[in-house]
């Protein structure tokens, strides 16, 4: 298949007349074609699809704690192992272990209770999703109004504190649940020291 | 009883459509892929459901399990310069060959003091050189190793984003984006912000995968 084609023109006797061989047209392309499938196995092998993607955040230069109002914020204490402590409004000079309480990051766990809390804007913009889904609103009215409802002054804040046993993990956790519930006004700070001290009185008191 | 002729036909078919297809899957395979330098640390990262994709020109800061913080950033023109400025800064020779060398490395996380060895060395002994090093230094007493080489970067890489602008009025801006893995410590992660923060950037990227959005 591959041998060189001499052919079997030509020749003949001396007043003939000379004639070009006739070499046939047709090239042999398996090596090419080889070549091909395996540089096309190589590629495919090599390529990575799925490119990394980003959750962007913005933290503030210096948090102030004035503009933060009780009765719509949310603290989340994030504690060692995949522990959420939890409790409602902002810490409180009266605080004890009996004003938190525990969970974890489970569909059944943190993410009921966000979207429990924040029933006020998963209902405002049930209508706005409702209209997106069904091609009637462009990406960014859809965007705009989605925003301004996660800002209404009556949606949650979630103020995330986090300790020096946090893992990155449950941090990006959090901030995904954040996501998922469509909660737009979050905050990520250092828990205080009257923090931790309810984290330890209450896995004292909970203890099994 | 007369015998079934079968009609002869020859064995050999047509190929060229395989051939066409094949060629054809290879040239876009060639086109899609990006290939780029073997990373010195392994970084698990978390998982979310964020759909927002790795920008372009961005300055990614690995943090790996142990808390060791890498360094790395696209721009082939810019990171020549950054090099520059840091060695300067603390007095390390460097030749112009170690900054083309150093234009297309990839992640590094020395100390300032074995930059250029490491520059310098092949493969194998930079694997050796990062698993035995302890990430870039963070000192915030003693000498900030980490805030000058981000300082450098947000400099330059703004600097030549400015530059482009000119010709370019869709040139994309430098992003900056933390790629930590998800065993590490937060405070690790919250330092780096923090350096970050002091050099000036204000706007984060979490290095994350993808995964399904629950449904509700």
């Amino acid at each position: 298949m591959a041998d060189v084609n001499t052919g079997g023109g030509g020749g003949g006797g001396k007043h003939q007349k000379k004639r070009a061989k006739k070499l046939s047209t047709r090239i042999d392309m398996t090596p090419m074609v080889d070549l091909g499938f395996l540089l096309l196995t190589f590629f495919m092998l090599t390529t990575t699809f799925s490119q990394p993607k980003v959750i962007e955040l913005t933290p503030p230069i210096k948090s102030n704690d004035k503009t933060k109002v009780d009765t719509t914020t949310l603290t989340l204490l994030l504690g060692k192992s995949d522990t959420v402590y939890y409790y409602n409004g902002l810490l409180k000079a009266n605080h004890d272990s009996n004003n938190i309480m525990a969970t974890d990051f489970s569909d059944e766990g943190l993410r009921k209770i966000v979207l429990g809390q924040n029933q006020y804007v998963m209902n405002s913009i049930k209508d706005i999703q409702a209209q997106h889904n069904a091609n009637k609103m462009p990406d960014s009215t859809y965007a705009r109004l989605l925003d301004k409802a996660e800002g209404n002054k009556n949606a949650r804040f979630v103020i995330i504190k986090t300790d020096s046993t946090t893992k990155y993990i449950n941090v990006v956790m959090a901030l995904d649940e954040m996501n998922i519930c469509n909660i737009g006004k979050y905050s990520l700070i250092d828990a205080s020291e009257d923090d931790i001290k309810m984290i330890a009185d209450y896995k004292l008191t909970h203890k099994k | 009883m007369p015998k079934i002729k079968l009609p002869r036909n020859s064995p050999s078919i047509d190929m060229t459509p395989m051939v066409d297809l094949a060629f054809l899957l290879v040239t876009f395979f060639m086109l899609t892929t990006k290939f780029r330098p073997e990373e010195p640390v392994k970084v698990v990262i978390p998982f979310s459901v964020t759909t927002t994709k790795i920008p372009d020109n961005v300055m990614t800061l690995s943090i790996d399990s142990a808390g060791r913080v890498f360094f790395d950033m696209d721009g082939k023109d810019t990171r020549p310069q950054v090099l520059n400025a840091v060695m300067s800064k603390y007095k390390q020779p460097i030749t112009t060959l170690d900054q083309s060398r150093f234009a297309v490395m990839g992640t590094f996380g020395v100390p300032v003091t074995q930059v250029r060895a490491y520059i310098e060395a092949d493969d194998a002994q930079r694997k050796i050189m990062s698993s035995t090093s302890a990430g870039i230094p963070m000192d915030t007493l003693k000498n900030d190793e980490l805030l000058d080489w981000v300082s450098a970067g947000v400099q330059y890489g703004i600097a030549d984003w400015n530059e482009k602008k000119v010709a370019n009025p869709n040139a994309k801006p430098p992003k900056y984006a933390i790629k930590a893995d998800g065993r590490a410590k937060y405070t690790i992660v919250k330092k780096v912000i923090d350096i970050c923060q002091k050099a000036g950037i204000q706007h984060f990227d979490l290095i994350t995968s993808l995964k399904a959005m629950p449904k509700s």
